[in-house]
């Protein structure tokens, strides 16, 4: 099709529903028949403003994008930033920048809202801010130089938000609320009680019931402000979060029908007053309604979808339940939570003064149906209560039982209660019946149902969830979730691990004999040896160039090199943290030309020796022995290198010794074993040069010491790591590293990475840093006396190869000849030998 | 190095008993796992395999040391493990299980390795060709 015949639809707005619409265009191939240009008029491109406060807790604007760099070019989508529409010609169907005119067939507003700041005199003051941008973040940084006290005016949802954003950034911050308690409309006067308590608890000062009347210079602080009462509160910094109102100016002016308080009135098809013209998320008025919240946003964006490819996708409203963490605090609010839609309902409430939970039901007069529910404190029976609340489904006997404290476990709805409409995942509309669909389509596990259904890959509060829909629906098709590792053990990696530990047994054979399925042979397989090799020298650390641990290991173990496509073998000594000195670089040089091997320099800052003959590994490693080299565990499932930048040694913008981190964490982590390999970065500043965030483990140096980042990955699946610790001193960071890998350790399945295994962890981040950072599980000494035990049992595999005559028979090519292999043949290209 | 004193007992082909060969001695070979050994064949000096499984039904297995996936002579480098009762062992480059009785390929019915009959003779170990 020529490019003349597409439609030209615009977009304006590249918020995170703007963003979801292209997604949605692109992954329908909606393209095929429309050029799609979007105008955003910020300088990021689309990002998650949910996370927005994380902003100051080391996600960068990269990091809270939605998408990469490249995905609109990448799919053909043009994307103009910093440029603001200013206005709409329906006759002619363009819309003007001031950069010129561009015409549209279909035009969609994604404008979004902005943030209402109250008619108070003085209200412009400097350092008077706002909450809802970038860039607004970046003032707020700015303004927070100069400032030791901050005040958010507005107790709602985005006024916590923004109460969270002033605390991180180390300022003694209040809120200011005009309604008689916090977030009036979610939580009722017990429940904004419990909610205030927790707060003051964190050092956060609460003023309800305060009308500011004027805002004028202070004496201690920049700014005096004067409430109804006469009462007054100083402070340095001010951001007001009252709210949002629909940005529908454009619309205005161009003379759409719009609603008396604001909003673009669509209908289910998202179409306003001009069918040419759609709306979605926060500046569409449906149904006399605003829908604040990013899930009815995305069912927006697939109706306007359907309606742009003449498809039946409508948008009927939006569920407006929502399930929070405020400043730490669980807030949960379902339905009608207050009771005041339905006449004749019955409340039922729980409150623990103790430790700190509300609980609210708004239920049917005849107590049969969830019509509401409230919840501070504790959103554990959120996932239940929704469900019973969103599929009609009757109530227990006793409703109370659904939040009373129980002895045991929370009576959980189980999954075949729910209807097959059950809404699983709310971000990517996912019922239990589209999970039914992708399992009979072939979904044999939960990775491929969350990869064929998108299933809670948005926002992941459905994991649990999700996870035990899928179990029982395998389940119910006689499918056994088969967690066994492979047909010789019934177990999965971290059952194993445990075995080994607590049995102490120290050998393949013996775990096998006492573990293993019964079956003809007892060998095992290339699954479970490998594995179990592993485990073992996690657990013991002894050689695996060990008669008993010689058969587990793949060959590269065996050989303690990488086997090429060719049979050779490359050798990788260790360039701890990336330094090595010239003499040594000129040995690495030497050995090269001696044994006729390709150098080229790795990705992790060392040197790799490709071609060498296996019968030539004892002699080149004697050589880099002699020199001082130690073997670099490149053929490893285990820690390879440490990669670092030049730090605050040589660069004029580091602030810590980045190299020294390098070589002393490298030192202590070498010769680690784990379920797969393990890469660290350390950065002497935020520039980061040294890819830290790319990392399993990276560091990333501070003015006040190191912040640690993990689970990070390049490969095929590049991941951001995530920022779990902040200013660590070097002691408390090797702690945290020791804990942090030892659980990996024992708890990630064979052949997983840091990455895959942090997305598989049900709790995800907050759970990992109970463990690690805040010890729940009462481990954090064992794990580190593991590490312990296994830093203090390292030795250089090689060292002890190459004066063991019974180890370096093995090196041999054939037993019975000392020919080399004469099907190994080398070709010369750009001046050194490769595989012909 | 050691393999230099392997010379000393390189192969010399018995043309009076073509029935079999000495490749090695028992303590050449590797418990669980291989070691890849040359065998003169009327077709010339050929790579082959050998498995030792001590205290198993058939201790001794020989195959083809090459890996037809790859056209590398790695398959003594392989680890040994069973599949479905039957003793493989997989290829150290793509993974592919071969068994070790008859050489089949477990992925592609059409690929069989070359198998030959081994024994002890004492500590020697000996090959039919």
């Amino acid at each position: 099709m020529s490019t003349t015949s597409k439609r030209n639809v615009v977009i304006i707005g590249n918020g995170m529903v703007g963003h979801h619409l292209v997604e949605q265009l692109i992954e329908n191939g909606a393209l095929a028949q429309m050029n799609v240009t979007v105008f955003g008029e910020e300088r990021h491109r689309a990002y998650d403003r949910v996370h927005l406060s994380e902003y100051f807790k080391g996600r960068d604007a990269e990091a809270l994008a939605l998408c990469d760099a490249d995905y609109y070019a990448r799919h053909g989508v043009t994307f103009n930033s910093c440029e603001a529409v200013v206005s709409i010609d329906r006759a002619a169907k363009t819309v003007a920048t001031e950069r010129g005119n561009y015409a549209y067939d279909h035009l969609v507003l994604a404008t979004g809202s902005y943030p209402f700041v109250p008619p108070i005199p003085g209200n412009d003051r400097e350092g008077c801010l706002v909450y809802r941008t970038l860039d607004d973040l970046d003032a707020i940084r700015d303004a927070s130089q100069s400032a030791t006290t901050g005040v958010v005016v507005g107790g709602g949802l985005l006024g916590l938000e923004a109460a969270n954003a002033l605390r991180g950034l180390d300022l003694e911050t209040a809120v200011i609320e005009f309604a008689p308690r916090l977030m009036p409309m979610q939580v009722d006067a017990e429940g904004g009680e419990l909610l205030r308590e927790k707060i003051e608890a964190l050092g956060v000062q609460v003023l309800t019931e305060r009308a500011t009347q004027r805002i004028e210079d202070g004496e201690a602080s920049r700014h005096r402000m004067v409430f109804q009462d006469g009462k007054v509160l100083e402070t340095d910094l001010i951001v007001f979060s009252a709210g949002i109102r629909p940005r529908d100016q454009l619309a205005r002016e161009c003379g759409l029908e719009v609603g008396e308080r604001g909003g673009v009135v669509i209908d289910d098809q998202c179409q306003t007053s001009d069918p040419a013209i759609l709306a979605i998320g926060e500046v569409a008025l449906w149904n006399q309604s605003i829908f604040g919240l990013v899930a009815p946003g995305y069912q927006m964006a697939k109706a306007a979808l359907s309606t742009l490819t003449q498809g039946e996708t409508r948008f009927k409203g939006a569920d407006m339940s929502t399930k929070l963490k405020l400043l730490g605090v669980d807030v949960g609010s379902i339905g009608d939570a207050h009771g005041n839609q339905n006449p004749g309902a019955r409340m039922f409430r729980y409150l623990d003064p103790l430790t700190q939970i509300y609980r609210k039901m708004v239920v049917s007069s005849d107590g049969k149906k969830l019509l509401g529910a409230m919840l501070v404190g504790d959103n554990s029976a959120y996932d239940t209560l929704l469900q019973y609340y969103a599929n009609g489904i009757e109530l227990p006997k006793e409703p109370a039982s659904l939040i009373l404290p129980q002895s045991g476990a929370a009576p959980a709805l189980g999954p075949d209660a729910l209807p097959d409409t059950a809404m699983i995942c709310s971000c990517h509309n996912v019922t239990k019946a589209s999970i039914c669909a992708a399992i009979d389509a072939g979904a044999s596990d939960l990775a491929a149902v969350k990869g064929n259904t998108r299933a809670s890959t948005g926002c992941g509060g459905c994991a649990s969830l999700l996870k035990s829909v899928v179990d029982h629906e395998l389940a119910a098709r006689g499918v056994e979730v088969d967690k066994s590792i492979c047909e010789h053990f019934q177990h999965t990696r971290q059952e194993l691990y445990d075995i080994v530990r607590v049995e102490g047994i120290k050998t393949f054979s013996e775990l096998i004999e006492k573990h293993g399925t019964p079956s003809a042979h007892r060998l095992g397989c290339d699954i479970c040896k490998p594995a179990v090799g592993s485990i073992l020298a996690s657990c013991f650390n002894e050689p695996i160039t060990d008669a008993a641990h010689i058969p587990l290991q793949d060959t590269n173990d065996t050989f303690m090199a990488n086997m090429q496509k060719n049979g050779t073998y490359s050798v990788v000594p260790r360039i701890a943290g990336g330094e090595i000195t010239p003499d040594k670089l000129v040995v690495l040089g030497q050995v090269a030309q001696k044994y006729s091997l390709y150098t080229k320099i790795t990705g992790g800052q060392r040197i790799d020796l490709f071609g060498a003959r296996l019968e030539d590994l004892p002699d080149i490693w004697g050589e880099l022995i002699e020199a001082g080299f130690e073997t670099g565990h490149a053929y490893g499932k285990s820690l390879r290198t440490v990669k670092s930048c030049v730090g605050s040694t040589w660069c004029r913008y580091g602030v810590q010794d980045s190299v020294g981190m390098a070589i002393k964490l490298e030192n202590r982590y070498k010769g680690l074993r784990a379920p797969h390999k393990i890469k660290f970065g350390v950065s002497g500043c935020t520039r980061e040069c040294a890819e830290a965030q790319s990392k399993d483990i990276g560091i990333i140096a501070t003015e006040n010491g190191w912040n640690l980042y993990v689970c990070g990955n390049g490969g095929m699946r590049p991941r951001h790591a995530e920022l779990f610790a902040t200013d660590l001193d070097d002691e408390a960071l090797y702690r945290t590293i020791d804990r942090f890998l030892m659980f990996y350790v024992r708890t990630a399945d064979r052949l997983q990475r840091t990455s895959v295994w942090r997305e598989n962890l049900e709790g995800g981040l907050d759970y990992l840093k109970e463990v690690i950072l805040d010890d729940s599980l009462g481990m954090g000494n064992e794990l580190e006396r593991q590490m312990q035990t296994v830093v203090d049992n390292y030795q250089c595999e090689w060292a002890g190869a190459i004066s063991d005559p019974d180890k370096l028979k093995r090196f041999r090519s054939y037993v019975n000849d000392s020919r080399p292999d004469p099907s190994i043949i080398m070709t010369s290209e750009r001046g050194q030998l490769r595989p012909a | 190095m050691t393999a230099t004193a392997m010379k000393h007992t390189a192969v010399t082909p018995s043309r009076q008993a073509p029935a079999g060969q000495r490749l090695c001695s028992k303590a050449d070979l590797v418990a669980f796992s291989g070691v890849a050994a040359w065998l003169e064949t009327p077709q010339g000096p050929k790579q082959v395999a050998l498995f030792y499984l001590p205290g198993y039904p058939r201790e001794l297995y020989a195959i083809d040391h090459h890996d037809p996936f790859s056209n590398a002579n790695v398959i003594a480098h392989g680890i040994v493990g069973d599949i479905k009762g039957a003793a493989v062992v997989a290829s150290p480059i793509y993974k592919q299980h071969f068994r070790l009785e008859d050489g089949q390929c477990m992925e592609n019915e059409s690929v069989k390795l070359r198998t030959w009959q081994a024994e002890f003779k004492g500590d020697a170990v000996w090959i039919e060709e």
